[in-house]
């Protein structure tokens, strides 16, 4: 795909933002600036939809409202089945002759509304292949609900429904590969994205608008309140998150798997991979993960780190090293 | 009576492709839905004609009833009209999705084919799954046939677009009884349908641009539905939908008395039947098709000079209450025919409503409740004489020895 | 805010929004305030993109970025990523 558009800085700050300030996120917020940063990279007229979760409910505190494009929410479970049924009706509306331009439609979720509960409608709009982007704002755990543990939270992370106890150290299970499940669809476009590269947030997401059909983007967007950590810090954690490989950035267009840049140049010069151990000690959720009985836990995160890394790194062709 | 003022076919259709045909002739824009017995028949309907291009709708076949709803309901807040049909487990997979329909106020149309809850799994008729949905919002109709289905579908579109309404429409009408069985119904053109249910009218609503805006998800004029609402406002919401409600009969009944004045065909005034009530002693009140069978009971009891009379609500949401208070209130004595239960509740859901509203009237009728047909059961013309029966002796008696009792059950 | 709230006659239905979240500022959730030095800045415009609230915007007569005070909520970010170290954080001072 030849992409015609680059994202100058200048070009940027001078759009006018479509999720605006007066939200009700915490300070130090990650996915907020992950919404924001997308919000920056649409192309013309667009229609959201949110699951309920976090900035479902920052954005939209009756009678406020932080958009500035349409904007529907209706349950949990349910963003990608919002995003279907926008599509078919502008598909009906178009064919009818009642509207003529062309709308984009972006549904965002976060882990639990994508990774658990909104799993099913995900699958299901994937595979009717609607033309909309989903974007998973991924803070990994319900935080609106007060940090539960989701199908997206890491393995070792102390979550209230997985907390770090005295013979348990945290979640048990390691995070699901949903960007792999979603490759798995044979959508034309799935990237995974770090707020910490706003500019590749942006490609992806006019990638993701451009594809005819269903694009899914799993941006990484790191929670001060639940991964516990001081709030200057989001972007530095999102940025940990992938020069230790724990959080990988590529793009998969029509089954074709790439690392973009900020992972490959990892993948080229392995020396720069950094110990997840410098990533766990950002967070006070892996704080237990430093004491000596559970220190054992480091190594498994480490081996498991390095094993889908490899796995990534056989799919886009550059051998594991 | 109404004159006739088109021509009509009559075609041999089931209550399932009767519900299709309709919603194939009111330019439905977005149809999202997935199987299930007994409403299947209405999406493969409907999926063949999208297949042979005789409509132009969007057909989503969801993989769930929630996101089949659910579509219906953004599609519906995009701008266009939108139907889904379900029943029984879906419906109930709905449950979350139809409160938030009303609660966005957007006027889907959804067609019930009404079938018992699990366990133990059951395929056949009662109306367990659409009686427990009676509190979320949408409005309510009970058809008694084929043809009732095929005309409450159009009306429905008109009634839940109609901007002093703006709410869900629900037409349930029984499994296989209706949904799967055969009846000479009488159609109208595309053309006269068309032009009955014309082009969805999109109301204004204020903006946080300041601005008049048309209440629909449109780039140019962006507006915000669904947010996190709290003490400060929710009610006040909660207010408006009732209010929606209070507005719903008059509305029901005009777009009836319109719609009677093109096809000829009325259903009492749109909200309830009544059969040979005027001078009734004696009358049971039901809704769907068991109405048929008790209007035939009528009329033998009445040709054996017993003043028996019927009352078929067509409406349960919203409950006509003037409507059905004027009608019962000179009667002796009422059964109230429930095909549903509520479990632990003295009696079922339509008992405890009629018994409500003649709660006020100062004749003060003794009302008693049959809960029938539960999974299907049959429910014979013997078992609704016995009921009339048993009003005979209480109004003989003016005593009730029990209230509630399980018709057609084995001891 | 002491405005009278709307009865249900009043406010547009099914929840539709009618006042922008621009006009909820959330500023006074700040302690530490982010200071600037124009000196040191070059205005390599990474702040404005990571900031969660959009509380650093391009000023286009002045041709430079300038905070927000209305929205910014004392995160930090800004002056964590600059990488010119040009923005420090200062404590709010206190009301008195
Ligand atoms: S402190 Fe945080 S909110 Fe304030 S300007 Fe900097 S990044 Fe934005
Ligand atoms: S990040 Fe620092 S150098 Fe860059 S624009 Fe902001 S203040 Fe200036």
């Amino acid at each position: 795909m030849a992409t015609t558009w680059k994202f100058t800085a200048k070009e940027i700050v001078e759009k006018p933002d479509l999720f605006t300030s007066g939200h009700r996120a915490c300070a130090g917020c990650g996915p907020a600036i992950a919404l924001r940063q997308i919000m920056k990279a649409t192309r013309g007229p667009t229609i959201v939809t949110n699951a309920t979760g976090c900035m479902e409910v920052v954005s939209t505190i009756y009678p406020y409202t932080a958009w500035k494009v349409p904007w529907i929410h209706t349950a949990f479970e349910n963003a990608a089945a919002n995003a279907s049924g926008i599509a078919a009706a502008l598909k009906a509306m178009k064919r009818k002759g009642r509207l003529q331009e062309d709308i984009d439609i972006i549904a965002f979720a976060g882990d639990g509304g994508t990774f658990d509960i909104g799993i099913q409608a995900l699958s299901g709009a994937a595979e009717r292949g609607h033309d909309f982007l989903y974007v998973l704002y991924d803070n990994e755990a319900y935080m609106n609900t007060g940090i539960q543990r989701s199908g997206g939270t890491p393995h070792g992370a102390s979550t209230t429904t997985s907390p770090a106890g005295k013979v348990i150290p945290g979640k048990r299970q390691y995070k699901k590969a949903i960007a792999d499940i979603m490759v798995a669809h044979e959508i034309p476009y799935v990237a995974t994205a770090s707020i910490a590269y706003w500019q590749d947030v942006l490609m992806k997401t006019r990638k993701g608008l451009e594809v005819e059909g269903p694009a899914f983007l799993h941006v990484l967007a790191p929670c001060p309140r639940g991964w516990r950590y001081d709030t200057s810090k989001t972007i530095e954690i999102a940025q940990l998150a992938v020069e230790t490989c724990i959080f990988p950035l590529w793009e998969s267009t029509d089954g074709q798997c790439s690392l973009s840049p900020q992972s490959k140049i990892v993948a080229l010069k392995p020396e720069r991979k950094r110990p997840v151990k410098e990533y766990l000690e950002t967070q006070r959720r892996f704080r237990h993960l430093l004491t000596p009985e559970f220190e054992s836990e480091i190594d498994n995160i480490q081996k498991m780190t390095d094993k889908r890394w490899n796995k990534l790194l056989r799919r886009c062709n550059l051998v594991s090293l | 009576m109404t004159v006739v003022s088109v021509q009509q076919n009559v075609l041999a259709l089931n209550g399932d492709e009767a519900v299709a045909l309709a919603v194939k002739q009111s330019d439905v824009d977005v149809v999202a839905a997935y199987p299930i017995t007994p409403q299947t028949i209405i999406v493969e309907r409907f999926s063949e004609y999208v297949a042979d291009g005789e409509v132009d709708t969007e057909f989503v076949c969801t993989e769930s009833e929630h996101s089949a709803l659910t579509a219906c309901l953004t599609a519906s807040a995009t701008g266009v009209r939108t139907f889904t049909a379900s029943a029984s487990a879906g419906l109930a997979l709905m449950h979350e999705i139809l409160y938030v329909t009303s609660g966005c106020r957007a006027p889907v149309v959804m067609a019930i084919a009404n079938r018992a809850l699990s366990a133990p799994i059951n395929i056949h008729c009662d109306h367990s799954d659409s009686m427990v949905e009676r509190d979320s919002g949408w409005i309510q109709v009970y058809v008694e046939n084929s043809q009732e289905a095929y005309d409450s579908i159009i009306q429905a579109f008109r009634i839940a677009e109609n901007p002093e309404v703006l709410l869900p429409v629900m037409v349930c009408l029984d499994a296989f009884f209706l949904s799967h069985t055969l009846e000479n119904v009488r159609v109208l053109s595309d053309d006269i349908v068309q032009g009955f249910v014309g082009l969805r009218k999109i109301p204004l609503v204020a903006s946080h641009e300041g601005k008049k805006v048309p209440f629909r998800l449109d780039p140019e004029n962006p507006i915000t539905i669904g947010p996190l609402d709290l003490y400060d406002y929710y009610f006040e919401h909660k207010r408006q939908q009732e209010e929606a409600m209070n507005h719903a009969p008059q509305v029901i009944k005009r777009v009836h008395d319109e719609y009677a004045q093109l096809s000829g065909r009325r259903y009492g005034n749109g909200l309830i039947e009544t059969y040979e009530l005027e001078d009734a002693e004696i009358a049971a009140v039901c809704v769907g098709s068991t109405a048929g069978t008790a209007k035939t009971v009528v009329d033998e009891l009445r040709a054996k000079g017993v003043k028996a009379g019927l009352l078929r609500l067509r409406t349960f949401r919203p409950l006509p209450t003037a409507d059905v208070k004027e009608a019962l209130e000179s009667v002796r004595a009422i059964a109230v025919m429930d095909r549903s239960n509520s479990f632990g509740g003295n009696g079922g859901p339509v008992f405890h409503e009629i018994r409500h509203i003649l709660y006020d009237s100062k004749t003060h009728p003794h009302v008693v409740n049959y809960i029938y047909g539960l999974g299907g059961r049959d429910m014979p013309q013997s078992l609704i004489r016995g009921i009339y029966r048993d009003l005979g002796e209480i109004s003989e008696t003016d005593r009730v020895e029990s209230r509630v009792h399980f018709a057609g059950v084995r001891e | 805010m002491t405005e009278k709230q709307k009865g249900w006659k009043e406010v547009p239905v099914a929840g539709v929004c009618w006042k922008p979240a621009t006009d909820y500022p959330t500023g006074d959730w700040r302690t530490f305030k982010p200071i600037r030095d124009p000196e040191k800045c070059t205005k390599c415009l990474l702040c404005p993109m990571i900031c969660p609230d959009s509380a650093i915007e391009w000023n286009r007569n002045t041709e430079d970025i300038q905070f927000d005070y209305d929205f910014c909520k004392g995160c930090g970010i800004c002056a964590n990523e600059c990488p010119a170290e040009a923005i420090i954080m200062t404590r709010e001072e206190e009301e008195a």
